[in-house]
């Protein structure tokens, strides 16, 4: 195999951080590489430097053995590189084919363009209409959308950053099926991902990054993923622990909620019950209600009186700072712009949410030492990898965000605690380390929703398992002794597929 | 060739040059245009930015400074509130109008009584009177979605028509051998709102534009209201989270701005105007726009802006009496001001790079 792109000594500094330094690596025509490592190890930095977004500080690259410095992503696409971003730059009201010609230099002529792109969904096994609205689509099938975007260019390397984050197994198998034909056809493919069970079945080769500098690239099939996770933080990773739970008595009750969706998923006819000192999880893909589900719980949607009731008293109408007081938090799952603001430093990110708990607000007035404060004190328990508590949100990498995220609420002592999707792009080391923060939480007594598209998190964590599908929550089952196959069948399976009933 | 490239963060240092970059770019685009037009650039700068505060008539022109400056620092003031929050009020100067009309019609309905309270009673109506006209678009938008960025522009002309129908109708001074126009506020003393130290142009408008000032800094920065506002700016999603409800905020915003744009309309009436006339406003709710976004929607910025926007209201006067310049002179100015201030504004955002 033939090097298609190879860096060598690349370095880039932020203020405060070394996001990389010396990494030298290469990517060979026809295989899917990995790149690893914790968040904040810089894999984000390193290959927006590939796509011209940021200029690296040192070093050089080199595609198809030419020297290569893109300007601007324009100048990348022109060379042959294409990326697939984890967040998702699509119009929804346009179509996928209006999207597919906006993004491309001079675009063909319509039915041209519908036809290629009809060809080559068939050609990958990605079947997309190209007349269909992007509104109407799940996340796999927007993120077939980027890819055919990309394949159209016919790169010669394909970047994508934590592409299966989103999607259900069924449809991360999909990819995979798609990036092997495209390797098999000469195209080298860079592939960023924390899971490292998937790494170690589809990719070639890992490279392997921490805290911005090169550990080395091996051959993932011949570790295991505590050898791989080892490698990235340079110690053992601990188990997570599920001791010490006894659930008490209920604490949230939700009855016959219901919302009237709009823009997004109705919710119909909601009930659960949570007890102290247990967590409910709830699986679902991604678009079903989930965000919906957080809203109505956390406050941002109000429902009809009875219908979210916290230890007796009823919250239904309550705004979310009410219920914060009461001890209802809730973390959704967009760090940047719903669970954080990205100009506001992360000790003003306190105030969003901690401001009446840790008395970071005193009738009206922010005390701003104890917000700083209550911010370095999560940066601390949560090992939030940042300068400090004056750095803006927005410059702090995905994980590292959401670790900053999830203990902002775990450290307000809730009585219930809402999360949505709390390890989301987060490392294998620091997963784990939410997750058995959200075990004590529970084991301290307060009551967990998880709501989650990880399922083995959800076997993980959850002592009772239901099924998000359309608006619609499935009766709770014990944990205890479910398979995978079987909670495949309560979630109705792949989106676009037959919706599965689901036993009580 | 050059290239724009997106900076992570804004510099405080870009932020404070950007006004300042601006300020001189006025200068030169205006001196050519003056050159353009026959005059002596060099003169009619001079006559514009120097001469009102050191010039040889300069006793006469600085006290106008204050009584300019006031009223739009304090509009400003509660504008730059909602721009904070991406809450868009664009009629100040309606509110203005409206705020003066009511103030006068307590004095009028006073009159002739000589009572402590009047004054502080037009306050009053003309704070309400502004917050009224602040809040039709409010309502509008909560309730039906309207853009307040028109709703408030529009109700602008409503109110000057009303002005001129007060003028002509309802408030004309009997008195007033049938011109049109209310009684001289300046003329009754317990509705007077008469210059506090002589010779310095302070009226309780520039006292209120003070405490404008100081109450704008401590809500923005101490406050638990400002950092809803900035978050609903910042990120709409995050604010609702937190707890913030978007129409309590749209009426807030309005509500204040509106009141505060209100009392510089009744501060300006029993004042320096003296009296409702049928062309009572004077683009003041306008220029305060240009005077919140030059000052970085800051207090510290809103009072040097608020200055520097008054001094070339005074500066234009003079231009016109001494050099003959067009009376439009102030108003393309000012236009230039804002024009060269949102053009240097990418700088704050994007560095220049060379293209290789
Ligand atoms: N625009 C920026 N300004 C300042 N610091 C930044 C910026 N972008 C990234 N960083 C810092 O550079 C380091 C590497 O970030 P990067 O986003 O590359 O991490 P990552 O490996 O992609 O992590 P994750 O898995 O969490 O996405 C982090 O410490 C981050 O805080
Ligand atoms: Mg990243």
């Amino acid at each position: 195999m033939t090097d298609v792109f190879r860096a060598e000594g690349l370095g880039k500094s932020y203020p405060g951080v070394r996001a990389n330094d010396d990494v030298s690596f290469a990517v060979a025509g026809g295989e899917i590489h990995a790149l690893l490592g914790e968040n904040g190890a810089g894999k984000s930095t390193l290959v927006k430097m590939i796509y011209g977004l940021v200029r690296p500080d040192e070093g050089r690259m080199a595609l198809l053995g030419a020297p290569y410095a893109p300007h601007d992503p324009r100048a990348a696409r022109a060379a042959g590189v294409a990326m697939v971003f984890q967040h998702f730059s699509l119009f929804e009201a346009l179509t996928v084919a209006e999207n597919i010609a906006l993004g491309m230099e001079d675009p063909p002529p319509r039915a041209e363009l519908a036809r290629r792109i009809e060809e080559l969904s068939q050609g990958y096994g990605l079947p997309l209409n190209p007349a269909r609205r992007i509104a109407s689509l799940s996340a796999g099938e927007r993120q077939r959308v980027e890819i055919l975007r990309c394949l159209l260019q016919d790169p010669r390397l394909l970047i994508m950053d934590e592409p299966t984050s989103v999607l259900t197994p069924q449809e991360a198998g999909i990819l995979f099926a798609t990036l092997r034909q495209l390797a098999e056809a000469g195209t080298a493919i860079l592939y960023i991902s924390h899971k490292l069970e998937e790494i170690r079945s589809h990719c070639d080769r890992a490279t392997i990054l921490r805290q911005g500098r090169l550990v080395g690239t091996v051959d993932p099939r011949a570790h295991s993923a505590r050898e791989l996770a080892a490698m990235m933080v340079g110690a053992e990773m601990r188990l997570v622990d599920r001791s010490g739970r006894k659930p008490g008595a209920p604490v949230l009750e939700v009855r016959g909620l219901s919302t009237p969706g709009g823009e997004g998923v109705a919710l119909k006819d909601i009930a659960l019950s949570l007890r102290a000192g247990e967590i409910l999880g709830i699986g679902g893909v991604a678009g079903n209600g989930q965000e919906e589900l957080l809203s109505a719980l956390s406050g941002e949607t109000a429902t009809a009186p009875g219908t979210v009731v916290l230890e007796g008293r009823d919250l239904s109408t309550a705004s979310p700072e009410t219920r914060r007081r009461a001890g209802l938090l809730a973390a959704p799952e967009d760090r940047l712009g719903h669970a954080a603001v990205p100009e506001f430093s992360l000790a003003e990110n306190t105030l969003l949410t901690a401001g009446a708990r840790q008395e970071l607000i005193r009738r009206g007035l922010i005390d701003r030492k104890a917000a700083t404060a209550f911010a370095q004190q999560v940066i601390h328990a949560f090992d939030v990898r940042t300068p400090g508590p004056g750095t803006a949100a927005g410059a702090l990498s995905g994980g590292n965000l959401q670790k900053f995220v999830i203990g902002r609420e775990v450290l307000g002592r809730p009585r219930v605690l809402v999360v949505n999707q709390p390890t989301w792009g987060v490392d294998a080391g620091a997963a784990a380390a939410i997750r058995q923060a959200l075990l004590d939480l529970a084991a301290q007594g307060a009551g967990l929703i998880v709501i989650s598209q990880d399922l083995d998190e959800l076997l993980e964590l959850s002592d009772r398992f239901c099924a998000l599908n359309q608006g619609r929550l499935s009766a709770p089952r014990p944990t205890e002794g479910l398979t995978i196959e079987e909670i495949g069948l309560m979630l109705g399976g792949a989106h676009g597929m037959e919706v599965a009933h689901v036993p009580a | 060739m050059f290239r724009l490239e997106p900076r992570a963060s804004a510099p405080l240092l870009w932020q404070v040059a950007t006004p300042v970059l601006a300020v001189l770019a006025t200068m030169i685009g205006g001196g050519a245009l003056f050159a353009a037009m026959g005059f002596d650039p060099l003169a009619a700068i001079r006559t514009i930015f120097w001469d009102p505060l050191f010039g040889p008539a300069a006793a006469y022109s600085r006290p106008q400074l204050l009584v300019k400056a006031g009223p739009l620092i304090l509009i400003a003031c509660g504008l730059a509130l909602g721009f904070r929050a991406g809450i868009w009020n664009i009629g100040a100067e309606g509110q203005y109008i409206i705020g003066a009309i009511c103030g006068t019609a307590v004095a009028l309905a006073a009159y002739p009584l000589d009572a402590f309270w009047i004054f502080p009673a037009m306050i009053l109506a003309g704070a309400l009177g502004g917050w009224a006209w602040g809040m039709v678009p409010a309502l509008l938008r909560n309730w039906f979605g309207a853009s307040e960025i028109l709703v408030s522009l529009m109700l602008v002309y409503v109110a000057q028509k009303v002005a001129a129908w007060m003028a002509f109708g309802p408030m004309k001074n009997p008195k007033g051998f049938n011109f049109p126009g209310s009684r001289n506020l300046q003329q009754y003393d317990a509705a007077a709102n008469p210059e506090l130290i002589a010779g310095s142009g302070l009226h309780w408008g520039g006292v209120a534009a003070v405490l404008a000032l100081a109450a704008t800094w401590f809500v923005m920065s101490r406050h638990v209201l400002g950092f809803h506002i900035r978050t609903a700016g910042a990120a709409p999603r995050a604010a609702r989270f937190a707890g913030v409800r978007p129409e309590r905020l749209v009426a807030l915003c309005l509500g204040v701005s509106g009141a505060l744009a209100g009392l510089a309309g009744l501060f300006e009436v029993a004042g320096p105007a003296g009296q409702i006339t049928e062309s009572f406003g004077s683009g003041y709710g306008f220029t305060a726009i240009i005077v919140a976004f030059l000052g970085r929607l800051h207090p510290l910025g809103i009072l040097l802006a608020g200055l520097l926007m008054a001094l070339t209201y005074i500066g234009g006067e003079l231009a016109q009496m001494m050099l003959n310049l067009p009376a439009a002179t102030v108003q393309v100015f000012q236009g230039m001001l804002l024009f060269f201030l949102l053009g240097f504004d990418i700088l704050t955002r994007y560095r220049i790079r060379r293209r290789a």
